[in-house]
């Protein structure tokens, strides 16, 4: 029972230290990010080599993103949960390695300046949604899971402070459709497809006004 | 026969669109029962609406939603975990089904078999700092419990008074009667599938920067051996109504039920009415804790056998006392 116990230990401790080896290197993801996976664009090319990202073409801003939620994109896209016809292709030849360094890279990037301004009437619908929800319609304020001001909590609930409008529009959109359904236990499917047309406006105008601060092991 | 197929492939084209605009993620709540008395609270926005409001009465009243909504601004002088009152009382303390907070105006004064005494509002509210938030309430009379009231009523507006069958009240509609085959690892087996995402695997919920997004479920930071949420009935209930986040009544009965076991079998900060040993207070307020998993052993261990009140340095607040009216 006893060298069991040791054994499993030992397995144990082995776990652990390949999980602290699984780390991405930013300076090895500068790499990747200038050349992409060998089979297609770059991620620069649409994400910048600063990770601002693009908000009329609805590229994500990925710099000072969780690391662990950008590579869990990566590899949903691969796995098929996450569907896109522009990323997947430009992702399915990283290996786990890359996908860790690339993310480790744009999470290190500053965050931009976030876009002000803005109809303020849509904003102020916006912000009553993302503080305090629609609970007539059970919808919960995008607090409640993203955290305070939407800066993001932990690797499932990404910052939504400071992304792009479109960006988010365009995802909301795709969690009603079903194009998009990596969401940990379904739990942004049902927010999304509860949400009007207007709401979907109104958020993805007032998160994206929002300044977004660094995830950890961001800047 | 040919006119039938025909029918049938017009029905089949036109409840296709039907079927694509079902929802993936279906809200299934309990309607309200038959004779039931359904009341819609007002919103904050209705507040702000309402002319008949007297300035000075609206500033008191946001200040009691301030409260409600972010009762950890209170940290250290009515709140010692890290829960607030939105935490069980979601949707402003609005929403049937969950906790919905005004029937508490509509229906007290009234004898609570809780305390076994005649309750006012204000200690009803007192029960949730010195309970749930493991904490010590405002006091009678003062600024604060006046603010914390005068959101309660707020709500109540247009409700009627001492009825008692409300839908969507408290947390019990699925009876009290714990099904027999309920069990620990069941139980284990439901959290870890949908509540350890936020909730974390040790049940100590998650903070951003210093404030609390999900909430502890069990040790120092969760709700004390006293908090109605104790009981497996209440915890089954909310959790079926409320849980996960934005999914209610996604969980199976069967699930809710072994979740809240699980959940109710862990540690947490003593209930302030201890005497000392844990098997002696749930017999002196046996009524609540035949509810509970409280001083008894669970995993080799008797829960509540010690004297951890968490962060907050007394066990019983001064203003929990019985009341005899003699």
């Amino acid at each position: 029972m006893l060298k069991r116990n040791g054994r499993l230990m030992l397995a144990g401790a082995l776990l652990v230290s390949s999980a602290v080896q699984a780390q991405g290197v930013a300076a090895d993801g500068q790499q990747v990010a200038m050349q992409g996976d060998g089979s297609g664009a770059p991620c620069m090319a649409c994400h910048g080599m600063d990770g601002a990202g693009n908000n009329a073409a609805g590229f994500p801003r990925l710099a000072g993103l969780d690391a662990a939620y950008i590579a869990k994109q990566i590899r949903d896209y691969n796995a098929g949960t996450r569907v896109s016809g522009v990323m997947q292709p430009n992702v399915d030849n990283l290996t786990e390695q890359q996908i860790l360094d690339v993310s480790a890279y744009y999470a290190a990037q500053p965050v931009p300046k976030a876009q002000t301004g803005g109809d303020a009437e849509l904003l102020a619908l916006g912000e009553k949604l993302a503080k305090r929800g629609d609970w007539d319609n059970y919808i919960p304020a995008c607090e409640s899971c993203h955290g305070p001001d939407n800066q993001g909590v932990g690797a499932s609930f990404p910052g939504l402070a400071g992304q792009h409008g479109n960006y988010i529009k365009q995802q909301l959109n795709a969690w009603r459709s079903g194009a998009r359904h990596n969401d940990p236990n379904q739990l942004m499917t049902g927010v999304a497809e509860r949400l009007s047309e207007q709401q979907i406006e109104a958020v993805a105008a007032y998160l994206g006004s929002r300044q977004a601060v660094a995830a950890e092991g961001g800047q | 026969m040919t006119r039938n197929l025909m029918i049938l492939m017009a029905a089949a084209t036109l409840s296709a669109p039907v079927m694509a605009s079902e929802p993936k993620v279906p809200i299934n709540l309990p309607a309200p029962k038959e004779g039931q008395y359904v009341h819609q609270a007002p919103t904050i926005d209705d507040l702000m609406a309402d002319e008949s409001i007297k300035p000075q009465l609206r500033e008191v009243i946001l200040k009691g939603y301030d409260m409600f909504m972010n009762t950890q601004q209170y940290r250290g002088k009515y709140v010692f975990n890290d829960m607030s009152c939105k935490t069980c009382h979601m949707g402003e303390g609005r929403m049937n089904g969950s906790g919905p907070v005004w029937p508490a105006v509509t229906t007290l004064p009234d004898f609570r078999g809780k305390n076994k005494h005649v309750n006012s509002v204000e200690e009803r509210i007192a029960g949730c700092f010195a309970y749930s938030m493991n904490g010590t309430p405002p006091a009678y009379g003062s600024d604060d419990m006046l603010a914390m009231v005068a959101y309660h009523q707020w709500l109540a507006k247009g409700a009627e008074v001492y009825e008692t069958n409300i839908a969507g009240r408290g947390f019990r509609h699925l009876g009290n009667k714990i099904p027999d085959d309920v069990s620990y690892d069941k139980g284990q087996a439901v959290y870890e599938a949908n509540c350890a995402i936020c909730h974390g695997d040790d049940g100590a919920g998650q903070k951003k920067d210093g404030q609390v997004v999900f909430p502890p479920l069990w040790g120092d930071g969760a709700y004390n051996w006293g908090a109605g949420m104790t009981r497996i009935f209440t915890a089954a209930s909310f959790i079926k109504n409320n849980m996960p986040l934005s999914k209610p009544g996604s969980l199976t009965d069967n699930e809710a039920w072994n979740v809240a076991w699980y959940i109710n079998s862990q540690e947490r900060p003593q209930d302030p009415r201890y005497t000392g040993d844990a098997r002696d207070t749930r017999e002196q307020f046996i009524g609540f804790h035949k509810h509970t998993r409280y001083g008894t052993e669970v995993n080799g261990k008797v829960l509540g056998q010690h004297n951890n009140t968490g962060e907050k340095p007394f066990l019983k607040p001064a203003n929990l006392k019985p009341r005899t009216f003699e």
